[in-house]
């Protein structure tokens, strides 16, 4: 009898109808597009976009050398030498972030103990050929001192939580 | 013929003109000249079917991306031209500026030939399928014949294409897509046996004229005098049957992207773009076929609406969004399962009702008499 149904129902198309209306009833749904250049989905202040090298309010930068970003990277995208400097303290000679390798996990982020190396809430980056997306020192200060109210305002916003 | 509908179409003070340049023509050419109209009528009458067909064809493209971007509660190609109108010229461009790569093994002229040969069946059929009472291209007695011959022809295609890249993967695509077809054109040609039992014609203005009669059409309910309710099983096997003659999903096995390979692997470029061009004006006449044997062509729903080809249109287009609507809510078929469905369960279910449907003609409740 159970299988009777079963073949009666196959050859009413009865689950095919049943899809139909669910699929029929969403093409008037309210469609959840987000018209991306002109609008944006709302970030976390814990965004993890294009990194950048902060410097302290006296313009000293924060990066002391320590090579726990370098070490915590899993994608080892990280290069970093290190070099006295004249006054005599310890500096980076270079601080190379290959943008190519990096899979933004945030590690260096969280390994670093003077929140040197941040991550920002800019992910529109784009480079047209690979070399674009090798980061220097020089290249990651910049964004650190382009960024830098935004880093601080997230920072403050996160600071509760750590 | 030309000069009656010429009548029907101009504004009056234009005919003046047609008369004149009618005997400018018998002067210079005398006795050939009736030849050379009906040749030159005859092209004219093509090109009005063929340049709204391509342009028809283009924007099937974009009403399939938006439909199936609505019911995926997205709202489909809105960037190219105001909401997205322009995409069908965009892609256009796009795939003619694209390199055609041509196997190193390949056998060229066959391999260029294959999209072609896919293409001008999909064309050819409808030459005959009438628009409305008198606009037809060529009044042919076996109008619904010539159709489904000329349409199995782009089986050749589909071989073709699979054999001269010289791939295997191609020639499995091609082997499956043409075993498929040709294994679907069974039951729909049972389902159209049907048809022309009950039309008793193969003319297709004949099958939709007959359409309009019966017991509801009497009431002035003419859609229910349509073939699609009295033959509802056969309706629904044939609009099954179409969807896998046009290899539409959900047997659309040769767009498979991961899971198998399809008959036009090895094209690129504007060639593989003359495929996609053959399956979509193969499905806008798997369309007007339905709408033409089962939805009453041109004929208004309900009396007193005036006929007309604008019917057509709209029939033509409710089966296209249910052939969107299909591909947007069903998972594809495996290749065993389309052969299963068609030989286990369309074919019986099409002989069957055959059976019903003739000794129900042969009942004194016959109501096709």
């Amino acid at each position: 009898m159970g299988s009777m149904k079963e073949i009666f129902n196959s050859l009413l198309l009865k689950e095919l109808c049943k899809g139909l209306s669910v699929t029929g009833r969403l093409a008037f749904a309210r469609k959840t597009t987000v018209f991306y250049p002109e609008e944006k989905t709302p970030q976390s202040f814990r965004f993890r976009g294009l990194h950048a090298l902060r410097r302290y309010a006296g313009g000293e930068e924060r990066c002391i050398a320590c090579k726990l970003c370098e070490a915590a990277c899993p994608a080892m995208a990280i290069s970093i030498e290190s070099g006295e400097r004249e006054d005599g303290s310890r500096r980076t000679t270079r601080y190379d972030i290959d943008l190519n390798k990096c899979i933004f996990c945030g590690f260096c982020e969280e390994a670093c103990p003077v929140d040197a190396i941040v991550m920002t809430r800019v992910f529109e980056s784009h480079g047209e050929s690979r070399s674009d997306l090798y980061y220097t020192k020089s290249m990651l200060l910049a964004n650190g001192d382009r960024y830098e109210a935004q880093i601080a305002a997230d920072r403050e916003l996160d600071s509760k939580y750590r | 013929m030309m000069l009656e509908t010429l009548q029907l179409l101009l504004p009056g003070f234009l005919m003046p003109c047609v008369d004149w340049a009618m005997q400018l023509g018998e002067d210079i050419f005398g006795s050939a000249w009736p030849d050379i109209v009906t040749v030159v009528w005859t092209v004219v009458k093509a090109m009005l079917i063929v340049a709204p067909l391509l342009g028809a064809v283009a924007y099937a493209t974009y009403a399939e991306r938006k439909v199936i971007g609505w019911i995926q509660v997205r709202v489909g190609p809105n960037r190219v031209g105001p909401w997205g109108l322009l995409q069908p010229v965009a892609d256009g461009v796009k795939v003619l500026l694209k390199e055609v790569v041509i196997p190193t093994h390949a056998d060229k002229a066959v391999y260029l030939l294959a999209p072609l040969f896919s293409f001008a069946p999909a064309l050819i059929a409808w030459a005959v399928i009438p628009f409305s009472d008198f606009f037809v291209l060529a009044n042919v007695n076996a109008s619904l014949l010539f159709v489904m011959s000329v349409t199995s022809v782009g089986v050749y295609g589909i071989i073709l294409a699979g054999w001269a890249p010289n791939s295997k993967y191609a020639f499995f695509g091609a082997m499956r897509s043409a075993a498929q077809m040709i294994s679907y054109e069974v039951p729909m040609g049972l389902a159209l046996v049907v048809v022309l039992m009950v039309s008793n014609s193969l003319n297709l203005g004949d099958i939709v004229q007959g359409q309009g009669r019966g017991l509801f059409a009497g009431m002035g309910l003419t859609f229910l005098s349509w073939n699609w309710l009295p033959l509802l099983p056969i309706f629904v096997a044939y609009i099954v049957s179409t969807f896998a003659e046009c290899n539409r999903s959900p047997f659309d096995l040769t767009e498979g992207e991961s899971e198998i390979i399809g008959y036009h692997v090895e094209y690129s470029g504007m060639a593989f773009a003359v495929f996609q061009l053959a399956e979509y004006t193969a499905m806008l006449m798997g369309c007007t076929l339905v709408s033409l044997l089962f939805l009453g062509g041109w004929l208004s729903p309900l009396s007193f609406l005036p006929d007309g080809i604008f019917w057509l249109l709209l029939k033509i287009l409710g089966v296209l969004v249910l052939f969107y609507w299909v591909r947007a809510t069903f998972p594809r078929y495996r290749y065993d399962q389309v052969m299963r469905l068609g030989w286990k369960v369309l074919i019986p279910v099409c002989l069957v009702w055959l059976a019903v449907v003739a000794c129900w003609m042969l009942s004194p409740w016959n109501i096709w008499k």
